[in-house]
C-alpha cells in the first residue's frame, strides 16, 4: 500500500493506506482524528467538513492521494484555540444538541468568516450542513451575532 | 491502577460493612481521577446507585440515561445536585452501564425527567439528610441547627462547617432515613435556571466520543449486506472477490446478511460492496408502497373499533347543519439520526462487552444474551454518547448483529452502518389514514366529529398480534381530546405490514393531530369561525390547553392583517403530560412555501432547565417540518426505495423558521418535553398554507400544485 504524509494542524503525519481511501476514513481509522465525523459518505451533510488550504472541504469525498501537500486543519487544529470566537459563540448560545454534525457546522462557519465571504456567501454554505436535532436557529443566531462582531 | 483499585475496593467495603446496611455495594464503581495518592485512598459514600461522594471530596452523579442530544445529561443530574446541595461546577457527572439496578433506563416516550423526577431528588435529599445528620453528631448539636450548602454542612451556631468529603466516613455508618423531605419549589436554586450543558464544550472541540468514535484495543471493522427486501435471506454468497480487496480479514454469515471483517472502517464497505450474495428475497418481493396504500384505503372503508364515544354521530342531519368530511394521509418516515448505527462489541470467554449507542441498553443487554446464548450477567453494556436517535436506538439490531459478528469472528469488533443501510434498514413510523366526519350548527357551533384512524400497529407488530382493540397504539393522540362537541365517535382500525415500523419522536403524535388539528380547522371555516377562537370556545376555562391556546394567539398577534401570500395557523396538542400550542405563519408564492415563523407556546409544568425546553422545542419544528414538508420513504419490491440525504431531504439552514419559545411557569407536575413539540407542527404549518392559499393539505408530504 502506498505511503502518504499529511500535514494536519501543522503537523506531518505519515499513513500507509490504499489510494482512493476518502480523506475522512485516514483521520479517523487511521490518525483517531474522531472530531471529523461520518454522516452521509457522499459530500451531502457536511459533517466531516475540514479546512484544505483554508477552505471548507468534505473530507468524504476527498481522497487521500489529492491531497499532496496541501495543509489540513481538523475540528481538532481549531479547537487548539478553545478561545476562537465561534466556541466562545457557540458555548454561549447553547448551540449544541446531539452536537454530532456541530464540528461540520463549526468548520464550515469558520472558513467562510476567514475569507471574508458576505453574508449571503456565509448562509449558503451553512445551508449544506445539515442538523437533525434542528439547531439551525441557534447556529443562525450565532452567525448573525458572529456577522455583526466582524464589521 | 488495577491493584489501586483492589486496595480501593477494600477500604471502601471496610467503610461499607460498618454502616451494617450493605447497601453501598452495588453501586460502587472505582473513580479513574482520584488515585493521584495511593497512600490517600478515598472512602466513597454511596446511599444511593445514582450517587457518590468521596472522602476527598469527589461529587459523583451517575447519569443512568442515554444523552442523544435533548440535554437530559445536563437535567438529570441538576435534580440529584438541586437536593443533594452541591457546587453544581465542581461534581463530576458519570454515565452508567445498563444495569438493572437503576430502574428502567429506556430513554423514549419522554420519560427522562418525567420519571426520575422524584427518585433522583430523593436520592440527593437522602445523602443530604444523613451528612447533615452525621454533622450534627460531630458537633453533637441537633441536626436542625445545621444546614448544608455547596458541598459543605454547616453549624447555624457558629457558623463552622464540615465539607462534604470529611463526612464521608461517619455518614456510611448511618442507616438510611425513609421519607426524606425534599425542597418547596420556592426553594430551587438549580431546577427553572439555565444551566449549560454539560457536554457542550467537548463536543464543539471534536473531543466528545460518540458510539461510532470508540476503538478498543486489537478491534476489527465490520459492514453488514442485507437483504433489500424486508423479510428475505441469503440463499448464498461468495466471497472471493471480496476477500482479494485490501484489507479484508474475514466474511462470516450471521443471522441478518453476511458480514466482512476488515482492517478499517473504509475496507470493511468496500469487502461488503463486493460480496456476491444471492438473496431469497421471500414473501415480499412484489410489494409496493400502493399495496400498502390500498390496504389502508380498503380498511377506512370500515367501521374500524371505536376507543372512544359520545351522544350519536350518526343522527340525522338537521336544520341547516352542515357537515364535512376529509380523508387525511401520511407516510412512511424516518429518523435518519446524522450518527449512523454503530457497535462495538467483544465477545470472548462466554462474556460479551458492547459499547452501544442505545436508546434501549437494558433492551441491548437482554437481547444480545438471549441471541448468544448468554446469560444477561455475562453481558456488559456500556452506553455511550448518541448523535440523534429520535427513537430509532430504542430498536437493537445493530448491537445484536455486532454481537454475532464477533461471536462467530472471535474477534473484537466495530460495526459502522452507511447512511444508505440507515435509510434501508430502519424502523419507520408507519403510515396512517384518517377518515375525518364532522358538522357544525346552523350557528356555527360543533355538532359532530368522528374519527376513523387506519395505521399499522407498532405494539401489534413488534409483539402482540393479539393486542386488543381497546389497547391500539394507534389511538394515540386521536382520544382524550377535550374539545366540548356534543356527539364523537373516535375508532380505529389497524393493518399489517412487512415493512418493520417502531417509534419516531412522538410516536402517533406525528400523525394524529395532523389529521384532528387540521380537521378542527376545516370545522372552524365551515363554521365561519374564526381557528382560533373555535377552537377557544369548544375547550374547559380551567384547561391547560386552553391557556396555552390563548398565550399562542396573544404573542403571535393573531388576527393581524397580512399580505396577500402570508397565512397563519395554530394547532394545539397534548402529549406526554405536556400541552403545546403553535402557531405558523408562511409565504406562499408560486406554490413554493417558505415558513417564516413559529410561535411556540409550551405548558410542561415545572421548567427543569428553560434553555433545554427551548432548543428542543426549537429542534421539534424543525424535524417536524422535516417530516411534513419533505419525509417520505417509499416501497419498492418489498424494500426502501431512499438511501441517502439527497433523496430523503431534511430541513437546512435557510428552511430554518424563527422560533419563538415561550413556556408557562407553573408548580404543575413534569411534563415530558423531548416530543411535544412535534405533534401541533404539521397541523400549524397546514392550516396556515390554507390560510395563505385556500388549499387544504390533506397527504403529507405537502406537496403544492397549480390546480
Amino acid at each position: 500500500m502506498p505511503k502518504y504524509t499529511l500535514t494536519i494542524n501543522q503537523k506531518k503525519f505519515n499513513v500507509q493506506t490504499d489510494a482512493g481511501t476518502p480523506l475522512l476514513w485516514v483521520l479517523r481509522d487511521n490518525l483517531g482524528l474522531t472530531g471529523t465525523k461520518y454522516g452521509c459518505g457522499e459530500g451531502i451533510c457536511g459533517c466531516c467538513t475540514i479546512h484544505v488550504d483554508g477552505k471548507a472541504e468534505r473530507s468524504c469525498t476527498l481522497n487521500v492521494e489529492d491531497i499532496g501537500e496541501s495543509p489540513i486543519t481538523t475540528i481538532e487544529g481549531l479547537a487548539e484555540n478553545p478561545d476562537h470566537p465561534i466556541f466562545k459563540k457557540w458555548i454561549d448560545l447553547e448551540v449544541s444538541q446531539c452536537g454530532y454534525c456541530q464540528p461540520g457546522q463549526i468548520m464550515t462557519l469558520a472558513a467562510m468568516l476567514e475569507q471574508n465571504a458576505s453574508r449571503k456567501e456565509i448562509d449558503d454554505a451553512m445551508d449544506s450542513v445539515l442538523c437533525r436535532c434542528g439547531t439551525y436557529h441557534r447556529i443562525k443566531k450565532a452567525v448573525d451575532e458572529l456577522a455583526e462582531e466582524k464589521l | 491502577m488495577e491493584n489501586l483499585n483492589k486496595t480501593t475496593r477494600r477500604q471502601f467495603i471496610k467503610v461499607a460493612g460498618l454502616s451494617g446496611s450493605g447497601l453501598f455495594l452495588a453501586s460502587f464503581v472505582p473513580l479513574q481521577n482520584i488515585f493521584a495518592n495511593p497512600g490517600e485512598d478515598p472512602k466513597i459514600f454511596a446511599p444511593s446507585v445514582y450517587l457518590k461522594i468521596d472522602s476527598n471530596g469527589i461529587v459523583t452523579i451517575i447519569f443512568h440515561r442515554s444523552e442523544l442530544g435533548q440535554g437530559v445529561k445536563t437535567a438529570l443530574p441538576m435534580l440529584v445536585a438541586e437536593e443533594l446541595e452541591v457546587d453544581w461546577d465542581k461534581i463530576v457527572i458519570e454515565q452508567s452501564d445498563a444495569d438493572a439496578k437503576y430502574g428502567n433506563q429506556t430513554t423514549g416516550g419522554s420519560t427522562s425527567i418525567r420519571v426520575n423526577w422524584e427518585p433522583l431528588r430523593v436520592a440527593g435529599a437522602t445523602a443530604r439528610v444523613m451528612l447533615i445528620t452525621a454533622a450534627a453528631s460531630k458537633w453533637n448539636i441537633s441536626p436542625e441547627n445545621c444546614y448544608a450548602e455547596n458541598g459543605f454542612v454547616i453549624n447555624k451556631l457558629n457558623n463552622q462547617k464540615f465539607s462534604y468529603g470529611a463526612l464521608v466516613e461517619d455518614a456510611s455508618k448511618l442507616p438510611v432515613p425513609k421519607n426524606v423531605k425534599l425542597k418547596d419549589p420556592k426553594d430551587f436554586k438549580l431546577i427553572g435556571k439555565r444551566i449549560h450543558r454539560v457536554d457542550t464544550p467537548d463536543k464543539i472541540y471534536g473531543k466528545a466520543k460518540f458510539g461510532i468514535d470508540i476503538v478498543i484495543p486489537g478491534v476489527y471493522y465490520a459492514a453488514v449486506s442485507r437483504c433489500s427486501t424486508f423479510g428475505g435471506s441469503v440463499k448464498s454468497f461468495d466471497a472471493t472477490k471480496a476477500k482479494s480487496l485490501p484489507g479484508v480479514i474475514d466474511v462470516v454469515r450471521i443471522s441478518n446478511g453476511v458480514a466482512v471483517i476488515a482492517d478499517s472502517t473504509w475496507h470493511a464497505f468496500n469487502g461488503r460492496d463486493a460480496l456476491e450474495v444471492i438473496w431469497d428475497l421471500g414473501p415480499n418481493a412484489n410489494v409496493n408502497t400502493e399495496d400498502i396504500r390500498n390496504e389502508l384505503i380498503r380498511q377506512s372503508k370500515t367501521e374500524g373499533f371505536e376507543f372512544e364515544g359520545r351522544g350519536n354521530v350518526n343522527k340525522d342531519i338537521e336544520k341547516g347543519e352542515k357537515a364535512i368530511e376529509a380523508t387525511y394521509e401520511v407516510p412512511f418516515i424516518t429518523h435518519a439520526p446524522l450518527e449512523p448505527m454503530n457497535c462495538i462489541a467483544k465477545v470472548e470467554n462466554g462474556n460479551a462487552e458492547l459499547w452501544v449507542g442505545s436508546q434501549t441498553p437494558q433492551d441491548a443487554r437482554s437481547s444480545v444474551a438471549r441471541v448468544l446464548g448468554m446469560n444477561e450477567a455475562n453481558v456488559t453494556v456500556h452506553i455511550t454518547l448518541m448523535g440523534g436517535g429520535f427513537g430509532r436506538r430504542l430498536v437493537n439490531d445493530f448491537a445484536v448483529e455486532a454481537a454475532e459478528i464477533s461471536k462467530v469472528s472471535g474477534k473484537p469488533i466495530k460495526l459502522t452502518w452507511t447512511r444508505e443501510e440507515d435509510m434501508k434498514f430502519s424502523f419507520y413510523r408507519p403510515p396512517s389514514m384518517h377518515v375525518l366526519k364532522g358538522s357544525v350548527t346552523e350557528n356555527g357551533t360543533p355538532l359532530k366529529f368522528s374519527h376513523h384512524v387506519i395505521a399499522p400497529s407498532i405494539i401489534q407488530m413488534r409483539f402482540y398480534r393479539e393486542l386488543p382493540p381497546k389497547d391500539y397504539d394507534i389511538k394515540e393522540g386521536t382520544v382524550d381530546l377535550q374539545y366540548n362537541i356534543p356527539n364523537m365517535s373516535i375508532r380505529g382500525t389497524t393493518i399489517e405490514t412487512h415493512v418493520p415500523i417502531s417509534w419516531l419522536r412522538s410516536v402517533y403524535h406525528t400523525q394524529n393531530p395532523f389529521a384532528v388539528e387540521s380537521f378542527i380547522d376545516e370545522m372552524a371555516y365551515a363554521a365561519n369561525k374564526d381557528p382560533y377562537e373555535f377552537r377557544r370556545d369548544m375547550l374547559p376555562d380551567d384547561s391547560r390547553l386552553k391557556n396555552v391556546l390563548n398565550v399562542a394567539a396573544e404573542k403571535s398577534g393573531w388576527g393581524k392583517a397580512l399580505p396577500k401570500s402570508k397565512g397563519m395557523g395554530i394547532a394545539i396538542s397534548e402529549c406526554y403530560e405536556s400541552y403545546s400550542a403553535q402557531v405558523a405563519e408562511v409565504t406562499v408564492e408560486n406554490n413554493k412555501i417558505k415558513v417564516d415563523r413559529f410561535v411556540v407556546v409550551i405548558d410542561c409544568g415545572i421548567v427543569v432547565n428553560p434553555d433545554l425546553v427551548e432548543s428542543q422545542m426549537q429542534g421539534a419544528i424543525a424535524f417536524g417540518l422535516s417530516a411534513a414538508l419533505k419525509g417520505e420513504i417509499t416501497i419498492k419490491n418489498g424494500g426502501v426505495e431512499q438511501s441517502n440525504f439527497d433523496d430523503y431531504q431534511i430541513l437546512t439552514y435557510n428552511e430554518m423558521p424563527v422560533v419563538d419559545v415561550h413556556y408557562i411557569q407553573n408548580n404543575y407536575k413534569v411534563g415530558g418535553v423531548g416530543e411535544v413539540g412535534i405533534a401541533a407542527c404539521a397541523p400549524a404549518l397546514c392550516n396556515a398554507i390554507f390560510a395563505a392559499t385556500g388549499k387544504r393539505v390533506r397527504r403529507l408530504p405537502v406537496r403544492l400544485s397549480a390546480t
